[in-house]
């Protein structure tokens, strides 16, 4: 499917994980969703840039904005070189954490958003790929 | 580091966030705003969220330990001025807030504590006087 647009930003940092949600919201914006929609996208964003952050160890996101017959998407893509993720069905489970959050984070994105996958290989790294349509 | 100002009013603290949290800035709040409860006895929180574009679980739950915390320091917490479009995305991440009272206005929000303080026999004033009385209805 067409790609519009695309930025890649790092997180290295609780700051960094502030500006993907910007980039996030200022892109989402630009596609036309409406505010609620908008507003599952960056909260969705927040979580997964947390992730990445706090699991991963840092990565990027990558915000693209994508066309396809008659309707606009808003996809990210959260990559690091992490520990990996060994169980993905474990980890999308609501309250399972390894960490100090609450566990809402990967189920919680995969609610606000229309399509959520992931990838990891234990050692290699983490990649969630997530798109919503408008 | 920045840090989210507190201000005292009579027997309450008010916050107001207007920024986008980073996670270190909302952790502050919490650690700042729990020892100002213990330094000035304050008997309530009020937390206006008006300006916040968005609610993840962190800030969720930084909200619900404030909550949590100002209780047992003997203080009540009311968060003012959740956006719909927040409320709608704080529900489908999984995110409830127990124990946290919300209300939509700070007038509200401030009527809500002063109630609380004078059903605890601890409010001299009479009751709602200074309060506006367009808007009286079941109580929140």
């Amino acid at each position: 499917m067409p790609v519009q647009r695309s930025d890649a930003l790092p997180i290295r940092n609780a700051s960094d994980v502030v500006a993907v949600r910007q980039l996030v919201r200022t892109r989402a914006q630009e596609a036309g969703f409406n505010l609620v929609d908008q507003t599952r996208i960056v909260t969705a964003a927040s979580e997964l840039a947390r992730n990445t952050l706090d699991y991963g160890g840092g990565g990027r996101a990558t915000v693209q904005v994508l066309t396809e017959t008659g309707r606009t998407g808003l996809r990210m893509l959260f990559e690091d070189e992490g520990p990996g993720i060994p169980d993905i069905e474990l980890a999308l489970r609501d309250g399972y954490t390894t960490g100090h959050g609450l566990g809402l984070g990967l189920g919680g994105a995969r609610r606000l958003m229309n399509d959520l996958r992931i990838e990891s290989q234990p050692g290699k790294g983490t990649r969630v790929d997530t798109v919503r349509w408008r | 580091m920045d840090r989210i100002p507190i201000l005292k009013m009579g027997r309450f603290l008010l916050v107001t966030i207007q920024v986008d949290m980073h996670d270190r800035l909302a952790l502050a709040l919490q650690d700042d705003l729990t020892a100002r409860i213990t330094e000035t006895g304050a008997r309530g929180v009020l937390i206006d969220i008006s300006a916040l574009e968005m609610v993840d679980s962190f800030i969720g739950r930084m909200i619900a330990n404030i909550a949590s915390m100002a209780r047992i320091l003997d203080a009540e917490t009311v968060v003012t001025g959740m956006q719909p479009a927040v409320a709608i995305t704080l529900v489908e991440l999984g995110l409830d807030l127990p124990g946290v009272r919300t209300a939509l206005t700070v007038e509200r929000g401030m009527r809500l504590l002063r109630s609380v303080l004078r059903a605890a026999g601890e409010l001299e004033e009479p009751s709602d006087a200074d309060d506006e009385g367009s808007d009286a209805g079941p109580a929140e």
